[in-house]
């Protein structure tokens, strides 16, 4: 079961176009990782898969219900607020900077979404948290706020909020971008914890060795379009593209 | 003269305490008419906001007072309390708005993503996630207006209303004294350090997170 479809996705700002003809499937517990040069539209295509961004072209269907359809010319026109509601709930994101809400306490920053948003019972919602801040190493910081926390903390609160709504996928902007090397490397772990655990994921990085190590996918993106993709081995070891080896130069120490 | 006096300080405080319980919720309805995505609801509460704050107060409230009879010919013998509450909200619900507006235009764009990628309604991500921390950072603007509000209630005089400023002006010509005003201008002052005290206990309570 392919939990994300995107077929043909084209984005543009007015006059520049920033995704061309950019086709993306995620199986169902598959983990795929974005790379790409700074501007290349790894963030538009994440906020286009998030609806944060609206395609202006190409299919997007989630367990295969649209979210878009489209006419003769691929130009996409979104299903009704309802149905996107209920698309909704089978995502997640985590941002590069964290956006926690600084006036909730951990605690109420994981469970307040599902409570509010999914009404689910607050008993298990509460338990499911604690879980999670236990999953996360975070266990002692459920009261604390976010200034208390340094910014590889933050990220792991902000990852259990996204996994606290139950998603099926869960995408990664650049998560530890904002981090220094050695608040990185716990992000990191947590997230490979996850690849381990089978979650569907599709992860923007700069962090080759993990994407290596952690991926199912490699894709590389420049200038708006899949140059290559594959297998890690392959795309990050041997490419096979002039342009991935040359980005992927940049990147060796 | 004690007596009178006591009573327009009631009645003072009655303007204050109104108004500030109306306009301080009512602002914030505003501000979001402010910002709507329908072009003609901005407008319109655009003008309402240039309006409020580009008029004189004492010239509100006598339309407010008059409007009634002059438009309809009703019958406005008990609308002078009325009409005062509802100029002094209706103005300082405009100030309001703007000071909140500002607010919510300095919130990073970050919260209404997350907000949105959770799920949170408009309204939800408005009442939840932003307007907190819009209270947070508007709270010394809002306390400058509170402080405005306590004097301007002698404005409430324009409609021979029987608050503090009117009393005193009367009791003080009767008795030709200055003690009056002495005592007049102690109250405001008195009222106006209380509210900075109340003020400052509140920014003491949101200084859990920052
Ligand atoms: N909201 C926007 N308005 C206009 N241009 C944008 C916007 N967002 C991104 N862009 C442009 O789109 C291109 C791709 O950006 P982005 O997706 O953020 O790249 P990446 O995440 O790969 O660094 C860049 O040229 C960027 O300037
Ligand atoms: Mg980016």
């Amino acid at each position: 079961m392919k939990v994300l479809e995107m077929q043909n996705i084209g984005k543009s700002f007015n006059d520049l176009e920033v995704l061309r003809d950019i086709s993306l499937e995620v199986d169902h517990g598959e983990v795929v990782s974005i790379i790409g040069p700074s501007g290349s539209g790894k963030s538009t295509l994440l906020r286009c898969a998030t609806f944060l961004e609206k395609v202006d072209f190409g299919k997007i269907k989630y367990l295969g219900k649209p979210a878009t359809m489209v006419n003769d010319e691929n130009r996409a026109m979104y299903v009704g607020s309802s149905q996107l509601a209920e698309i909704k709930n089978y995502f997640s994101l985590v941002f590069q900077n964290f956006n926690l809400f600084p006036h909730y306490s951990v605690i109420k920053n994981i469970t307040e979404a599902p409570l509010s948003v999914q009404h689910r019972d607050k008993e298990e919602v509460m338990e499911d948290a604690h879980k999670l801040l236990r999953k996360m190493g975070l266990e002692a910081k459920a009261n604390a706020y976010p200034y208390q926390l340094s910014g590889g903390q933050q990220q792991r609160v902000a990852i259990a909020r996204a996994l606290a709504m139950k998603p099926e996928i869960l995408f990664f902007d650049e998560p530890t971008s904002a981090l220094d090397p050695e608040l990185t490397a716990e992000v990191l772990k947590v997230i490979r914890q996850l690849a381990d655990e089978k979650m569907t994921m599709v992860i923007v990085t700069h962090e080759m060795p993990f994407a290596r190590a952690v991926s199912d996918r490699v894709i590389f993106i420049d200038g708006g379009v899949i140059v290559e993709q594959g297998d890690p081995e392959i795309v990050l070891g041997n490419p096979q593209q002039a342009r991935t080896r040359q980005f992927l130069q940049t990147y060796q120490r | 003269m004690l007596g009178l006096m006591g009573q327009g300080m009631l009645k003072t405080c009655a303007i204050f305490i109104l108004t500030l319980i109306g306009s301080i919720p009512f602002g914030m309805v505003v501000c979001r008419l402010r910002k709507s995505s329908f072009a003609p609801v901005r407008y319109i509460t655009k003008f309402y906001i240039s309006v409020m704050r580009g008029t004189p107060l004492m010239l509100q409230l006598l339309v407010w007072y008059f409007a009634p009879y002059y438009l309809f010919r009703m019958n406005i013998a008990d609308w002078r309390f009325p009409a005062i509450i509802v100029g002094f909200v209706m103005n300082y619900a405009a100030y309001f708005a703007e000071i909140y507006r500002g607010g919510v235009d300095s919130m990073p764009v970050g919260q209404y993503e997350a907000a949105e990628i959770l799920g949170y309604s408009k309204m939800q991500t408005f009442f939840k996630i932003i307007m907190p921390q819009v209270a947070k950072r508007v709270l010394p603007a809002v306390t400058n207006e509170t402080i405005t509000l306590v004097k301007d209630t002698s404005l409430a005089f324009t409609l021979a209303y029987q608050e503090l400023f009117s009393v005193t002006k009367q009791v003080a010509a009767t008795g030709t004294s200055m003690v009056p005003f002495a005592v007049a201008a102690l109250f405001y002052y008195v009222a106006n350090y209380v509210v900075a005290f109340v003020m400052e206990k509140i920014e003491k309570k949101l200084d859990y997170y920052k």
